[in-house]
């Protein structure tokens, strides 16, 4: 046992030095992606395609059916039975599942490395081969209108959400929920699927993922064997959607449900995103939530509503600043015992004015800054994570040019920037307000 | 000269390739057991701390006083008050996580190797010179009560509570940890001590560390974070019998889908037929789309989004339990295909190639969970707890492989029992009515 103990770890050790920044990429004949990303600790592989293609690429009418047809991708293909993907999976070993965005639809299975092939081969099946019937989509759609009871329906602060997200977007697609609104789910047809699929599901509208215990070279393979033989669509169309126009006045929504425990306060922010070679606004909102909204105990809101006043059981901030197109920066507070939210917004309110008055603490973007860097040293421990983030960052107009930078690009974010995206997002005009309470009364 | 004992070194090679974890047994000086994997390609540790003890500890009258107790151990220690600590913990980029269980007080850190000493010195201060401040004490009792609050508004919540409380009464069980309105308003800084002392001991105390650190090192690393702590605790609470009965509850709640809790008597860790119950449990329920139930209830039907079952062998008590959600009209369909299910399992078991799907399954699937710092030091620390010694990583998956199709269904017999179910519904489910 010893012996054969100091053989593994000599072959160990030298691939574990090597996984650091192990990112390789290129490109199929067919315009398909490839990013191979390595880490050999462990004979595990991550086999993820994603679709440059999410509920804010659905046709007027038919939301809902970028998710729908995740839920179809399941059943048949002209190789496969209903249902044979994931038990072939499990059958190996592995786990699989998939999951729909605003801007892209990703599938994946995480298995033991040597089976990496068997992935490519289901996955390419079903890239073009899916077979599914009316059947399917009767018994289906009662699947995904639970899992909108489970998610929304069942759950007030969920529907809250929904109408102010509904409300911040004017013209564009964010506005109308990745589950779809309900009554238009009910209406999804077999043919609503397909033509979604036919069209958008397509070697030059995907992107494959491969991380983990493999080698670029045994990946590109495997690749042109099983994805690159698939004939690009000729038709894909250019991805435009509707812009925001100019927003030029505050919106503000009471939601009501007797569900409602806690009341609180939300305001979503239109945003700027991570935009291709142009990062560096997207930077400084997250320094801004951080400082504004991070800790509840170092940043501004917590600081001044949750420790000085304890006026607010909860304050905070965030932003997320992978977005195809306009984003959304947030900040919430729920009001302690005996104050209203009229009290609790006029006192967010006020720290926000003073946060675009007042100069930024310098050993607070320091701190900041560190927390930046550790987050880079610790994301290396979980190889799934890295490939989720060239996913999202990839289907949504960043190039891995833009995913390698980003990190340079949060380092060298200062006060100035900082304060400049504060006053520039921080405005009223272009934001949605909600309350939340069980009761007219407590909207008072 | 280091005075670390090292008594074992055990290998798991996984099933397909070259890579191991290599798990370091060892006792520190002070006498504290602790298991070790050395992975120095990333500059960081993880540490995962677990005591039993938990919120069982709770003294009576005193509901809630260990989950407070612990939101407050981050809320300022030595010579910082909350915030201070907080700037602290935040300067040196590292993370710390302090939770209360039922049965168990978890600490998770992970730090950066350049900040190592500062972060364990922080650590420390946090685990032994915890200061209850009264303000900080109000603050987080306020976080608490709007939690508990929230708790009677959620419906899986309203289910989970009389669930437990028909199922284990008096017992810490029977009981939401967090406590209720009442008793946490009551609870008091010396409460706070108290609970302080009891939970936080060296007795019963597991731990793992994992990253960029080496054995000869943890040692002495560990004497000095947790040798000033308590050498015992507590006696732990008594085991107890799951106590509800078959039948249905249904607790009205206006709401457009029911969710049902569902469960009856389960079986312990350490049972000899546990490796039979866990492949019957997987078959059943806990297999996601390759399930019996998912198939019958989702696949074919389309009646929820999910419906899993689990086995829950806790320290004092075991059950069976599951959980599907489906729309009121629909919720007693899917209670009655559960039920079937269920009686189908019992009476004639599994076949022989549902059982060997689930092995080639379950065995395949276990060494991929060894897959990060951070996931192997919570499944060393988890392994500990329940008494399982380091060698298990290499022969879990022949328990596994050993179990037969007559044990199985012998298990499935003896286990499962459609009568003795007992579904917790709470919504409007038509055609459903609580059972006398």
């Amino acid at each position: 046992m010893t012996r054969l103990l100091v053989a593994a770890l000599t072959f160990f050790l030298p691939f574990a030095a090597q996984a650091e920044e192990a990112v390789t990429t290129f490109t199929l004949d067919n315009g398909m992606d490839v990013v191979v990303i390595e880490d050999h600790r462990a004979p595990v592989v991550t086999h993820m395609v994603w679709y440059k293609t999410g509920s804010a690429d659905e046709p007027v009418g038919a939301s809902g059916v970028a998710h729908f047809l995740e839920h179809l991708l399941f059943k048949a293909t002209d190789n496969m039975e209903s249902g044979e993907f994931s038990a072939t999976v499990a059958a190996n070993g592995g786990s699989d599942n998939a999951f729909t965005s605003f801007d892209y639809t990703a599938y994946f299975q995480r298995i033991a490395a040597d089976r990496l092939e068997l992935m490519m081969q289901m996955e390419s099946d079903r890239m073009i081969n899916l077979r599914i019937t009316e059947e399917d989509v009767e018994t289906e759609r009662q699947v995904v209108l639970e899992e909108r009871n489970q998610r929304t329906e069942n759950n007030a602060g969920a529907l809250a959400r929904e109408q102010f997200v509904a409300a911040l977007y004017q013209n564009h697609r964010y506005g109308v929920p990745i589950i779809g609104w309900k009554h238009e789910m009910e209406q999804l047809s077999l043919q609503d699927a397909l033509d979604f699929y036919d069209l958008y599901y397509s070697p030059n509208n995907a992107i494959l993922i491969v991380a983990g215990d493999v080698y670029p070279d045994e990946v590109r393979a495997l690749a042109e064997q099983y994805y690159g033989v698939i004939p690009a669509e000729p038709n894909l169309p250019e991805r435009i959607r509707p812009e925001e126009p100019p927003q030029r006045a505050e919106r503000r929504i009471t939601f009501v449900d007797p569900r409602v425990s806690q009341p609180y306060v939300t305001r979503s922010y239109l945003a700027p995103e991570r935009d291709s070679g142009a990062q560096k606004e997207a930077a400084a909102l997250v320094y801004l939530a951080e400082l504004l909204g991070g800790s509840p105990f170092t940043s501004a809101l917590g600081k001044a509503l949750q420790f000085e006043t304890q006026t607010a059981v909860y304050a905070g901030a965030g932003y997320r600043g992978s977005s195809l197109d306009d984003t959304s920066f947030g900040i919430s507070a729920a009001p302690s015992e005996g104050v209203s939210l009229s009290e609790i917004e006029a006192a967010v309110d006020a720290v926000i004015a003073d946060f675009k008055e007042t100069p930024i603490d310098p050993a607070q973007m320091e701190s900041i800054r560190a927390q930046l860097r550790a987050s880079e040293i610790y994301a290396k421990d979980d190889v799934a994570g890295i490939a989720r983030r060239y996913g999202t960052a990839l289907t949504q107009g960043l190039t891995v040019a833009d995913v390698q930078a980003w990190p340079q690009i949060l380092q060298e974010v200062t006060a100035e920037d900082v304060k400049a995206v504060a006053v520039k997002v921080l405005n009223k005009d272009q934001a949605v307000t909600g309350w939340v309470v069980s009761s007219e009364e407590e909207a008072q | 000269m280091v005075r670390f004992i090292l008594t074992a070194v055990f290998t798991l090679s996984a099933t397909v390739a070259t890579a191991a974890i290599d798990i370091k047994t060892i006792t520190s000086p002070g006498g504290i057991n602790a298991w070790v994997v050395e992975e120095p390609s990333i500059p960081f540790v993880a540490l995962e701390i677990r005591i039993r003890g938990g919120a069982s500890l709770d003294e009576p009258g005193k509901r809630g006083a260990t989950n407070l107790m612990t939101g407050l151990i981050e809320e300022g220690s030595g010579d910082m008050d909350a915030q201070a600590f907080q700037t602290k913990l935040e300067s040196l980029a590292a993370s710390f996580s302090y939770r209360a269980y039922d049965d168990t007080m978890s600490i998770s850190a992970q730090f950066l190797t350049e900040n190592k000493p500062e972060a364990l010195a922080l650590l420390k201060q946090s685990l032994t010179e915890p200061r209850f401040d009264q303000s900080a004490i109000d603050r987080v009792r306020a976080q608490v009560i709007s939690g508990i609050n929230s708790d009677e508004k959620n419906p899986n919540r309203i289910a989970g509570a009389f669930f437990d409380q028909a199922a284990f009464g008096d017992h810490p069980y029977g009981t939401n940890m967090d406590g209720t309105v009442e008793s946490v308003t009551a609870l008091t800084q010396e409460d706070m001590f108290t609970a302080h002392r009891n939970a936080l001991t060296r007795e019963r105390m597991f731990v793992s560390v994992v990253g960029d650190v080496t054995a000869e090192e943890v040692g002495s690393l560990l004497d000095e974070l947790l040798g000033d702590l308590p050498a015992e605790g507590p006696p732990l609470p008594d085991d107890i019998d799951f106590g509800l009965a078959g039948g249905v509850t249904v607790i009205d709640y206006e709401t457009p889908q029911s969710v049902a809790l569902f469960g009856h008597a389960g079986i312990e860790r350490d049972d000899e037929d546990f490796f039979a119950a866990f492949i019957i449990n997987q078959i059943l329920g806990a297999g996601g789309f390759e399930s019996r139930l998912m198939e019958e209830v989702r696949e074919k039907r389309g009646l929820t989004y999910g419906i899993s079952t689990f086995l829950v062998p806790k320290f004092h008590a075991e059950m069976v339990l599951g959980q599907v959600a489906s729309a009121n009209d629909t919720i007693a369909q899917a209670i009655e295909v559960t039920r079937n299910e269920w009686a189908r399992m019992a009476n004639e078991g599994v076949t022989a190639e549902e059982l060997d799907v689930a092995k080639t399954y379950l065995t395949g699937e276990y060494p991929l969970r060894f897959d990060g710092n951070g996931e192997i030091a919570d499944i060393m620390v988890g392994m500990q707890m329940i008494g399982l010694p380091p060698e298990y990583v290499v022969n879990r998956n022949d328990y596994v492989e050993a179990v037969t199709l007559e044990e199985i269904n012998r298990v499935a017999s003896e286990l499962l029992d459609p009568d003795a179910l007992h579904f917790v519904v709470v919504g409007q489910p038509e055609g459903l009515v609580t059972s006398d």
